[in-house]
C-alpha cells in the first residue's frame, strides 16, 4: 500500500499557503512596483522596468521632506533602543526579588500594550499641552525673554515622542527579561560570589555576559518598534514629523509610485540592520566556540 | 593551601517563613575531616551546606568556623568554598578563565593568574582541557573544573552539594576515589552533602545523618544505628521488636536456620520474594506475626541448599547481633 496524506495535510497547506501570500504578497508587490517604468502608475500593469523613482527619491525630488524624517527616525530609534536595553535589564534585575506593589507595578507596565496606541498618543499630547502652558505661564511671571518669544511648545521627539514609544517598547523588553531571567539559574551568581565578586562584579562579568545575546534581541526590538512606529507617534511629534508619519502623508498627496521606492528603500534598511545583527550575534558565538 | 578547620553548628535553625526545614541542629567536624551530611531529599542538608557556606542566612543558632562565629560574614570571608550541584561553570568562559576567576576578582595580573590555575589544573588532571569551554566537556570533568575552581580560593572548608548526583553510576564510583584522594592530598575539611548511603559509606570520616543528628563515623552508623529512622535510611537492617525492645538486625546476621536446628527459632516465616544480587542472594520473608523481614546470604551458601518462593522456615539470630533502638526523637 503506497502511502497517502491524510486530507488535514491539505487543509493545513492551504493555509499556510494564504499565510505566506498575505505575509509576502503586499512586500513583493511594493517591491516589483517600486521599479516601475517613469510612465507607469500606482497599480499594475508594469511600463517597463526602471530606477526612475528611486532617482527621483533620492533627489528629494518630491513633495516632502524625507531625508530629515529618516535621520529623526533613526536617532530616535537609536536612543529608545539604549533606553529600553537598559531600562528593562534593571527592572529585570529588580523583578527577580519580591518587592511590595511588585504586581501592580508590572499590570501598570504591561497595561499601556492593552491602551489602543492613538488614545497613549492624544493623552501624552494633552499632557503636554498643560506643560506648555505651564512654562509659559512661569516665563510671564518670571519674566524669562526666550520664553516669552520663542517657546512654542515642549512637544517633540525627543520629548514627548520619546515617551510615547517608550510606553511601546519597555513591555516588551521587561517581558523578554522576565522571560530571560526565569531561565537563569542563580547559581551562576551564588558562584561568583563564593569566589569573592562582589555584586558589581558578579554582574559585569557573569550576569551580563551570560545574558547579553538576549539583550541583542531586546535592542532589534526597540529599535524596529520605535522605527516603523505610527499611531503613537501620530500626535507628539510636534512640528516634526518620523519617517512613517511622513510615509502615511505621502499615501494621501503623492500619486506616483515613489512612495514604493521609499517603501523599498525603508524595508532594505530594516533588513540590512537584521541581517548585521545576525552576523554579529553570529560572529560572537563563533569566537566563543573558537576557544575550543 | 590554607590549614583545615573545624566546623561547628550550635542549634542552627532556618524558617522559611512557617516552613522549618532545619530544626536545631548541633555538630562538630573536627579539621580536616570528610564528613558528609547524609539523608533522604528536603531533610535540610542542602539548606545547612548553605547556611554554613553563607549563601542563606541563618535564622537562628551559630556557625563557628575554627574559632570565629561567622553568621554575618560573606561567603567569601569564611574560608569555605562551594562546589554546586550542577558545578555552575560559567559558560562565557573558558576552563582556565573559570578556574582563574576568584583571582581575577581579586585583581591579581593576568600572568599569575594563568600560572596558578594551570597548577591547580594539574591537581585534578585537566591541564589539556584549560583552552575548552565547559559546554565542551563530560559531567566528570566539569566536575574536576568545578573543584580545582573552587580550590583556587585556598580554602579551609570544602562544601560539596550532592557533588556526584549528576553523573553515571560508573564514573560516580570513580569520582568518588578522585574526591577521597584529593581530600587526603590537601588535608582541609569537606563537608558533602547526599541523600546516597553507600556513598557516604565509601568516602566520610565522619557521617551525619539528618533530621536525626546522629553523627558518627561510618562502621558506627552502620553497626550500631540510634533509631528506627536511621537504621531505615542506612538500609541492610531488619527492625523488629523483640522481648519489649526495638532491635534492629542486619540483614546479613539474619539466619535461615536448617532443619536440624529448627528448635533454635525465634521467628518462623514464609519465603516471599527470593533476589539474586551477584555476590548475595537477598530473601524477603513474612513472619507468622506479620513482619517483613530480610535476609542477606552469600551465594554460595545461599545454593547450597536453595530456597524456594513460598517455603516455611526458621529464623535465627545471635543474641550479640541484635541491637537495640532508642525510639524515633
Amino acid at each position: 500500500m503506497t502511502e497517502r496524506r491524510p486530507r488535514s495535510f491539505y487543509v493545513l497547506a492551504l493555509v499556510f499557503a494564504l499565510f505566506l501570500v498575505f505575509l509576502y504578497g503586499p512586500m513583493i508587490s511594493v517591491l516589483v512596483l517600486s521599479f516601475q517604468g517613469p510612465e507607469g502608475g500606482l497599480v499594475f500593469p508594469m511600463t517597463g522596468f526602471s530606477t526612475h523613482w528611486f532617482q527621483r527619491l533620492w533627489e528629494g525630488g518630491g513633495q516632502v521632506e524625507i531625508g530629515g524624517a529618516l535621520r529623526r527616525s533613526f536617532v530616535l530609534a537609536l536612543v529608545v533602543m539604549v533606553l529600553t536595553v537598559t531600562i528593562s535589564v534593571l527592572a529585570g534585575l529588580a523583578f527577580r526579588r519580591t518587592f511590595r506593589g511588585a504586581t501592580i507595578l508590572l499590570y501598570v507596565a504591561i497595561a499601556s500594550l492593552i491602551v489602543p496606541s492613538i488614545v497613549v498618543s492624544l493623552g501624552i499630547a494633552l499632557e503636554f499641552r498643560l506643560l506648555d502652558d505651564a512654562i509659559k505661564a512661569f516665563g510671564t511671571s518670571a519674566g524669562i525673554d526666550w520664553i516669552q518669544n520663542d517657546f512654542v511648545s515642549a512637544l517633540g521627539p525627543f520629548t514627548s515622542g520619546l515617551g510615547a514609544h517608550l510606553t511601546w517598547t519597555l513591555p516588551f523588553g521587561l517581558l523578554i527579561m522576565f522571560a530571560v531571567f526565569n531561565r537563569f539559574d542563580p547559581a551562576y551568581e551564588e558562584a561568583a560570589r563564593d569566589l569573592g565578586a562582589t555584586p558589581w562584579q558578579t554582574f559585569r562579568h557573569v550576569t551580563l555576559p551570560m545574558i547579553a545575546p538576549f539583550l541583542i534581541g531586546v535592542a532589534v526590538f526597540g529599535f524596529t518598534l520605535s522605527w516603523d512606529e505610527l499611531a503613537r507617534s501620530s500626535q507628539v511629534m510636534g512640528s516634526q514629523n518620523t519617517l512613517p508619519m511622513q510615509l502615511a502623508a505621502k499615501t494621501t498627496t503623492v500619486t506616483d509610485p515613489e512612495i514604493y521606492a521609499l517603501g523599498t528603500a525603508t524595508t532594505g534598511g530594516s533588513v540590512l540592520l537584521v541581517l548585521i545583527t545576525f552576523t554579529l550575534i553570529s560572529l560572537m558565538q563563533r569566537r566563543r566556540a573558537k576557544r575550543g | 593551601m590554607s590549614e583545615a578547620q573545624t566546623v561547628e553548628l550550635a542549634a542552627v535553625t532556618k524558617r522559611y517563613g512557617d516552613a522549618l526545614a532545619v530544626d536545631a541542629i548541633s555538630l562538630k567536624i573536627p579539621a580536616g575531616k570528610y564528613c558528609c551530611l547524609l539523608g533522604p531529599s528536603g531533610c535540610g542538608k542542602s539548606s545547612t551546606l548553605r547556611m554554613i557556606a553563607g549563601h542563606e542566612d541563618v535564622t537562628d543558632g551559630d556557625i563557628m568556623i575554627g574559632p570565629r562565629v561567622v553568621n554575618d560574614d560573606p561567603p567569601a570571608a569564611r574560608g569555605t568554598a562551594m562546589m554546586f550541584q550542577n558545578y555552575a561553570l560559567f559558560p562565557h568562559l573558558s576552563v582556565a578563565e573559570n578556574v582563574a576567576f576568584s583571582l581575577r576578582m581579586k585583581g591579581v595580573a593576568k600572568e599569575e593568574r594563568r600560572e596558578r590555575a594551570a597548577h591547580t589544573l594539574e591537581l585534578v588532571s585537566m591541564t589539556e582541557f584549560a583552552d575548552r569551554t565547559p559546554q565542551q566537556l563530560s559531567g566528570g570533568q566539569q566536575q574536576r573544573v568545578a573543584l580545582a575552581r573552587a580550590l583556587m580560593t585556598d580554602p579551609s572548608v570544602l562544601l560539596l552539594d550532592e557533588p556526584l548526583s549528576a553523573l553515571d553510576p560508573f564514573l560516580r564510583v570513580r569520582m568518588r576515589s578522585e574526591l577521597r584522594r584529593i581530600q587526603a592530598e590537601l588535608g582541609i575539611t569537606f563537608i558533602h552533602v547526599t541523600h546516597s548511603q553507600e556513598e557516604a559509606m565509601a568516602l566520610a570520616d565522619l557521617v551525619v545523618v539528618m533530621n536525626d543528628g546522629q553523627a558518627a563515623p561510618p562502621r558506627e552508623i552502620y553497626n550500631a544505628p540510634r533509631t528506627p529512622f536511621v537504621a531505615r535510611f542506612i538500609g541492610g537492617h531488619n527492625i523488629l521488636e523483640d522481648e519489649g525492645r526495638t532491635i534492629t538486625l542486619r540483614a546479613d546476621d539474619l539466619s535461615i536456620l536448617p532443619d536440624a536446628r529448627a528448635a533454635e527459632a525465634r521467628r518462623r516465616a514464609r519465603v516471599s520474594e527470593i533476589e539474586y544480587r551477584g555476590p548475595d542472594v537477598r530473601v524477603g520473608l513474612e513472619t507468622d506475626a506479620g513482619e517483613s523481614l530480610t535476609a542477606v546470604m552469600g551465594e554460595r551458601t545461599f545454593f547450597e541448599s536453595p530456597l524456594r518462593e513460598g517455603s516455611e522456615v526458621a529464623l535465627g539470630w545471635q543474641p550479640e547481633a541484635a541491637h537495640e533502638l532508642s525510639r524515633d526523637g
